[in-house]
């Protein structure tokens, strides 16, 4: 055993020592499984097989603190890298708004590209009398103890801020009077709410589509600006109900600081090809990932405007002062 | 039927050459693990998991690994009861009240293959028990809302110090001390970080694989830098074996108790908590009450060694089910596969059947491969075991540092990770002379979280009326499970323990 062991010890060591500086590197700010390195892994297998880049990817898991020890670390150790991106999503953008990643700001970094974004959505047990987003709202509005909104993301994070955000369209003023309770991932809190513990549940369409085709729970939102294409047109946007509020967890990339412009522009026409690509979309619709197609100065202009956004809403239900 | 389809689906997944191969491993290294006495199943799977991410294995071949392991490990553990009187881990002790004498008298092969029969028995009905009960756990999982889950989670730590720990109140510390850190990182109801000191690596909380690994792994070598004696738990003592078959008049006679043992040990097994110590207790009581009338229990009688060991393994098959279908673990090990399972981003719970069908039942598929691998390898080949106890710890203990090391900076990449690990080391090292049980420390870090969110949820969602912890039929009944196993060891302790405890020495700090 002394040896199998060893070896395999030697054989990890070696590998890590070998791989070279100069291919490109993303950095997924999680461990493998996650939608990080789901981010980074595809993005750079179909950058290759498109041969826009000419070796492997190189993908480093590097988690920690919901995605802030990888943003320090490329703030304050990879600064000027002009190889280097880093797999990003709504919740960096929440965490950064919110100061959850200790002395950093979105501006130590420079936002390249999305990949696409993946819709949210409010929806109740199939059972449920609620039939349509200002049903619930309304619920909330005269009596907020009546209903509990589950969510999968902790209180203040993305899936509890889509459903203040879609609440403040309505005009329900003191959003801290929405009941949120916390699980842990999207799963759970379906269950819970099909177990009749809540009754209503916040959430992204890629988690909740598995219950809608098995017929459990019913969508009666998705935050999104039109209708969604394919199966998906069936659920009514929040929009068309009078309410307009549209929460969108996007994902893409982050890039280095100090990253040269030539660099920077490189990386986002990059990105972009790949976006336009006919492989692309297969991709997007075999994962739900629905439109979101901004690169360069437009997307950097979005994650300030999704920043400043959240910020607003943190500041009203006292999560940041 | 439905069911037995889903096996036969989980048989072609868990044949794969890959997976045979860890399975063939899995338990060869489980059962060394086992045999050796201070590495218990929580140890061996804890020091395994970080090999396991080494290798970069999937989800189902990481749990067939680590699953072998641990039933691996139920098997080892009796072979130094038997052999030297030293439990190879809790659960095997009671395997020395009856095993150590038999060897005396010249029946060491005996002993050993009989016993080996008894874990196969023992094993293989506790797996069809997961089989039969875990989905059916499932559908019942819908009536556990938040207010019922704290109430099993206070179950399974209230009956974890129970009858096999030295000291309850020890027991209850080391719980306290695990809930306490599992508070550090961002807490998921407010959003606000506790006792992270602005440090950005604790705001997701420590990482319970650094835990485990740092407080099995590596405090089990301070130990032994500590004392640095370097010799191998065998030298000295006179290891013969012998033949290596039992008579079949013998089996015949002991089918019964192990039947018995077997459907006790499960039971033990699938209450949260209790978990394999208990349930070899529990087997070896019973039988002493119902078929030692001539008293030679405890004097060399096969069915004081088939009645622990069928209990202990059943027992461990038992632990898997309420961490499957509930995602509460049963037994110490369990919560560790419970934290593997986590990392390996899969939720254990009423969902797991349906979104991971091919995890779930790959792995139960994996554990009748295990369990007929183990009986192969612990009769033929149980002299090959026992020359493990030869191996001085000189050797295996840096093989062990190496492995903690290399492993956990492969999962992470991060050097802060390894200072906690060490950190935790020197933790557990200082518990051990403590005679701290380290196992409820890793439940607390474990369930502390879940368990205090579902405190909240409940409150949260009653509008702040704390009656709804005990609203239900279920919860009531859960917290009166909890409340009597908590006490009644405590009067029932003293006497239980005196026996369970006559003929053991200063190992037993990892209770399972």
């Amino acid at each position: 055993m002394a040896f199998k062991l060893m070896r395999a010890a030697i054989a990890v060591a070696a590998l890590t020592v070998a791989t070279g500086a100069s291919a490109q590197e993303c950095i997924a700010p999680a461990n493998p499984g996650g939608g990080w390195d789901f981010t980074c892994r595809q993005v750079g297998k179909s950058l290759q097989d498109l041969g826009l880049i000419d070796k492997t990817m190189q993908v480093v898991n590097l988690a920690g603190g919901g995605g802030g020890v990888a943003f320090a670390e490329v703030v304050n150790k990879r600064n000027d890298d002009n190889e280097l991106i880093v797999a990003a999503s709504s919740a960096t953008a929440t965490r950064l708004a919110q100061g959850a990643y200790p002395g950093n700001t979105m501006d130590q970094v420079r936002w390249i590209a999305s990949i696409g974004a993946d819709y949210g959505v409010i929806a109740v047990a199939a059972n449920s009398e609620i039939k349509t987003l200002p049903e619930l709202l309304d619920k909330i509005k005269t009596d907020p103890t009546s209903v509990s909104v589950a969510g999968g993301s902790a209180v203040g994070g993305w899936d509890h801020l889509k459903v203040l955000i879609a609440a403040n369209a309505y005009g329900i003023d003191d959003v801290r009077s929405v009941k949120y309770i916390a699980f842990d991932g999207g799963g759970e809190a379906v269950t819970q709410l099909l177990a009749g513990s809540v009754q209503a549940f916040t959430g992204d369409l890629s988690e909740a589509k598995g219950f809608v085709d098995s017929g459990d729970i019913r969508v009666i939102a998705v935050l999104a600006p039109e209708r969604l294409p394919g199966e998906f047109s069936e659920f009514p946007t929040a929009k068309e109900q009078g309410i307009d509020a549209i929460g969108a967890n996007w994902r893409g990339f982050y890039g280095p600081g100090g990253m040269s412009d030539e660099a920077y522009n490189e990386w986002a026409d990059k990105i972009g090809k790949l976006y336009a690509s006919d492989e692309w979309k297969q991709v997007m619709a075999a994962n739900g990932l629905a439109p979101l197609d901004l690169q360069g100065a437009e997307f950097q202009q979005f994650v300030a405007n999704s920043v400043q956004q959240i910020q607003d809403i943190s500041r009203q239900i006292g999560i940041i002062k | 039927m439905d069911t037995l389809i889903s096996l036969a689906d989980g048989f072609q997944t868990a044949l794969t050459f890959e997976n045979l191969l860890l399975a063939l491993l899995g338990t060869f290294l489980g059962t060394m693990m086992g045999a050796l006495p201070g590495l218990g199943p929580s140890n061996g799977v804890a020091i395994l998991i970080p090999l396991a991410f080494t290798l970069g294995l999937g989800a189902t071949p990481s749990l067939i690994l680590l699953t072998s392991v641990y039933y691996g490990a139920m098997y080892g553990g009796r072979i130094s009861s038997i052999l030297l009187n030293i439990p190879g881990d809790e659960p095997a002790m009671m395997t020395c009240l009856d095993g150590y004498p038999m060897a005396k008298k010249g029946m060491a092969g005996e002993a050993l293959s009989l016993s080996g029969i008894a874990s196969f028995v023992g094993a293989f009905i506790a797996t069809w028990g997961l089989i039969l009960l875990a989905p059916q756990l499932v559908k019942f999982a819908l009536l556990f809302g938040p207010a019922e889950y704290f109430a099993l989670f206070a179950l399974a730590f209230a009956t974890l110090g129970g009858v096999s720990s030295t000291n309850q109140a020890k027991s209850a510390f080391a719980a306290m001390l695990g809930l306490g850190l599992a508070v550090i990182g961002v807490d998921t109801q407010t959003g606000v970080p506790r006792l992270t000191f602005g440090e950005v690596h604790l705001y997701d909380g420590l990482d319970f694989l650094v835990a485990i690994v740092g407080l099995f792994a590596l405090s089990e070598v301070f130990i032994f830098l500590e004392h640095r004696h370097g010799e191998s738990s065998a030298s000295g003592a006179k290891v013969s074996v012998g033949r290596l078959t039992p008579p079949w008049k013998m089996v015949k006679e002991t089918t019964p108790t192990m039947l018995r043992s077997s459907f006790l040990g499960f039971i033990a097994g699938v209450l949260p908590g209790a978990g394999a110590s208990l349930g070899s207790f529990i087997s070896y009581s019973m039988e002493k009450k119902l078929v030692d009338r001539k008293g030679t229990f405890g004097t060399g009688d096969p069915r004081g060694v088939a009645a622990p060991e069928a209990g202990n393994n059943a027992a461990a098959g038992g632990a898997l089910v309420p961490m499957l279908a509930l995602g509460v673990p049963g037994s110490g090990t369990t919560a560790v596969l419970l934290a593997v399972l986590l990392s390996l981003n899969i939720t254990p719970g009423p969902l797991l059947f349906q979104n991971n069908p091919d995890v779930v039942w790959g792995l139960i598929a994996a554990l009748f491969i295990a369990n007929f691998m183990l009986l192969a390898m612990n009769i033929p080949m149980v002299g090959l075991f026992t020359r493990v106890l030869m191996i001085p710890p000189r050797i295996l203990m840096p093989i062990v540092a190496m492995v903690s090391f290399v492993g956990i900076y492969g999962i992470s990449g991060s050097s802060f990770d390894l200072l906690v690990m060490i950190g935790f080391g020197l933790m557990g090292w200082v518990l051990r002379k403590l005679d701290v049980p380290l196992v409820p420390i890793i439940l607390g870090t474990l369930l502390g979280n879940t368990m205090e969110n579902n405190l909240r949820r409940a409150v949260t969602i009653s509008n702040g009326d704390y009656s709804v912890l005990v609203g239900s039929p279920l919860a009531i009944g859960l917290w009166t499970v909890a409340i009597v196993g908590f006490i009644l060891p405590l009067f029932l302790g003293r006497f239980v323990k005196a026996r369970m405890h006559a003929r053991r020495d200063d190992e037993g700090s990892i209770a399972d």
